[in-house]
């Protein structure tokens, strides 16, 4: 009856008064936010100075937006600015390509303190740093670090990545999209779609076959710069959560792009994009990390405000058991993330604790934002409160940059391949 | 002429932690707690490195006075654009029982020694409250102070202090060498951005301790207790100003 009572309310409120509304009481449990950073001690003092700056700038200037960047599916274009002055559009870049030079423990580290102020931010930093630079930084040349990375560090322009196809996401060797040479360019004709940063991205990283007959072997990476003749985007997609980013897809009518914008040697593209979704999924893990961790955040901060039969209902014992499964879960999930990210820094192979992280980050953060709602009862279905927001942002953790079941397909290869020696 | 800076910074107690007095009530818990840099320390440290950013200042140094822990705060500083820093190593044992006094005489000497003219403090420390430490080493080293600075403008020899008062602002003018406070509206403090973080490993820190500068750290202070404040009883509502006077009568107030 009074969850009833509560839907009739809403529509009578505009939305100005729900977000502020919502700002009032998400900031008065958001404040407790970057003080509580669970035990840095285990990585270096860089890293624990960058958690620090990411937090505090994700509590000030992302959290308080979040609401807002979701409702109206705004892109967060000062914000993402803001992420380039502090480095974080290029993180782990080399500084003279305007990068700040940092590690892939660096990466995971910001990209989930980024994520836990808004999920969205994190996306499109990601996606960024991950599938846009990441093809460029280790297999790009001179001239395209200086032309597509250099002026990409700044916050100011956005990639994109462009391998999934309306009839293929998981089975990436199956491109359809092809590229012929014709003179002095590529022609590039097929669609590409899920697309993120889509609407405001500068350039792609886009994947087609160059000779159909070599199968996944005969796929190459390109830089398009965007916009440009030839390409064309999609509608934006209406999405469940993580709404403030653009997803469209890409289409291509003999969109012309110069020789030169062939991104390492020709048949290469399927290698690239299989060892930058590895990368990718680090970042990725962290996004669902942060995501988990301010579900956790959120339902803690309500059972200790919340009264029930008398006392705070985080006396009880079942929210208590709640809590520990999450945070249990949430740990567990970020050591796994950031051996990933160490063992990539090591130089050794991470693909399998990369899926493994991302594996069962995805799966904490659709886990924890559950149990938030639970905890918050009425008030974590609406959005008043965060937690409906976090729920609807995990779900595509599962999904992207390799859903749940090609993570387990990858960790079963290693496994095997490992075993087999 | 161009000032040189020091700037002292105090790692405290983070501002959005619960404070907990201990069981013994000798202090506060700060075992395990979350410790930042002094929020007005954070804009003391902004505001030299705008005057070196504007070409003010030619070198901007942060000072913290501390046990080993102390230079985390040192190297937030200079992430956020210090050019070196001093730690002034201070044994914890010590430590609890050092307060304005004792730092003022350390700023001064290292003032003297490193041939600053502008020191810039927070105005307070938001573990002591005391807001004493700027004033104190002014006097220390004979200088001119402005506390409470919301605004502050160098020419030439002359420093210019907007100062937030009770009465609203003043504005004075000091003649360097000065000692400032830096008051909230001051400035807003940037971000330790990444690329800085990453620059500041290479930036030095020099070691010291008060014996090197021949400060004696003997307090005549001593700390009795530390008690949390009188829990606040919830008030009652009168009907009317008959009965508010009764009430006050009651209880002797009036």
């Amino acid at each position: 009856m009074a969850l009833r009572v509560n839907f009739v309310a809403r529509q009578f409120l505009n939305m100005e008064t729900a977000f502020k509304k919502s700002t009032n009481l998400h900031l008065k449990l958001q404040v407790r936010m970057s003080s509580i950073l669970t035990d840095n001690s285990s990585l270096p003092d860089t890293h624990q100075m960058l958690r620090q700056t990411c937090a505090d700038f994700a509590e000030k200037e992302l959290a308080p937006l979040a609401w807002t960047t979701d409702k109206k599916h705004l892109y967060p274009t000062e914000q993402v600015r803001k992420m380039g002055d502090l480095g974080l559009m290029a993180i782990d870049q080399k500084e003279e390509y305007g990068g700040a030079g940092l590690d892939s423990l660096a990466y995971a580290v910001a990209m989930e303190e980024i994520s836990r102020g808004c999920a969205t931010a994190g996306v499109i930093m990601s996606a960024h740093n991950s599938l846009y630079l990441g093809p460029i930084k280790y297999w790009g040349s001179e001239e395209q670090l200086q032309k597509y990375v250099l002026p990409f560090s700044t916050g100011e322009k956005v990639g994109c990545f462009a391998l999934s196809e309306p009839g293929n996401g998981s089975d990436a060797g199956a491109a359809s999209t092809t590229a012929r040479e014709d003179g002095d360019c590529w022609v590039l004709n097929g669609t590409k779609s899920w697309i993120t940063n889509s609407y405001e991205a500068s350039a792609a990283v886009v994947f087609a076959t160059t000779d159909k007959s070599k199968k996944h072997k005969g796929i190459s990476a390109f830089i398009v710069p965007m916009p440009t003749e030839g390409l064309s985007l999609g509608k934006k997609e209406d999405k469940l959560g993580i709404r403030g980013s653009s997803t469209a897809n890409l289409i291509f009518d003999d969109c012309k792009i110069p020789k030169e914008n062939l991104v390492g040697e020709s048949g290469f593209g399927f290698k690239i994009a299989m060892s930058t979704l590895d990368a990718g999924r680090i970042g990725i893990a962290s996004q669902a990390l942060g995501i988990a961790q301010a579900s956790l955040d959120c339902a803690i901060a309500y059972a200790d405000d919340r009264k029930a039969f008398g006392a705070p209902i985080s006396k009880l014992q079942s929210i208590q058991f709640k809590l520990s499964d999450m945070a249990l879960k949430i740990e567990s999930a970020r050591l796994l993330t950031w051996r990933a990210a160490q063992l990539k820094d090591a130089g050794i192979n991470f693909t399998k604790e990369a899926a493994m992280a991302k594996l069962a980050a995805s799966e904490t953060a659709t886990f924890a934002s559950h149990q938030a709602i639970q905890i918050l009862g009425g008030m974590g279905f609406v959005s008043d409160m965060p937690a409906e927001r976090h729920y609807r942002d995990a779900r595509i953790t599962e999904i992207y940059e390799g859903t749940s079941e090609i993570q387990r397909l990858v960790i079963a290869g290693r496994l095997l391949a490992e075993y087999r020696k | 002429t161009m000032a040189r800076v020091l700037v002292g910074v105090k790692r405290v107690i983070d501002y959005a932690v619960k404070i907990r007095v201990k069981p013994d009530k000798s202090g506060v818990v700060t075992e395990g707690v979350k410790h930042s840099m002094n929020p007005f320390d954070e804009i003391a440290v902004e505001e030299a490195i705008r005057l070196k950013e504007k070409k003010f200042a030619t070198e901007v140094i942060a000072v913290t006075c501390g046990p080993t822990q102390s230079q985390e705060t040192l190297r937030t500083a200079l992430a956020m654009g210090a050019d070196r820093g001093i730690h002034v190593e201070i044994p914890a044992d010590d430590y609890v029982k050092t307060g304005p006094l004792q730092i003022s005489k350390i700023f001064a000497k290292l003032a003297e020694q490193e041939k600053a003219n502008l020191i810039i403090l927070g105005k307070q420390a938001i573990d002591g409250d005391n807001n004493q430490t700027a004033q104190m080493t002014a006097a220390v080293l004979d200088w001119a102070q402005g506390t409470f600075a919301s605004e502050l403008k160098l020419e030439g020899e002359k420093l210019t202090v907007v100062r937030e008062v009770d009465g609203g602002l003043e504005t004075i003018d000091l003649k360097m060498p000065a000692v400032v406070s830096a008051d909230l509206r001051l400035n807003e403090p940037r971000y330790a951005t990444l690329p800085n973080i990453m620059k500041a490993k290479k930036k030095k820190v020099a070691k010291l301790t008060a014996k090197d500068l021949g400060v004696d750290l003997a307090s005549s202070i001593e700390i009795l207790e530390v008690a949390d404040p009188p829990q606040r009883l919830a008030g009652i509502k009168v009907e009317n100003t008959e009965e508010l006077v009764g009430k006050l009568k009651e209880a002797g107030l009036v």
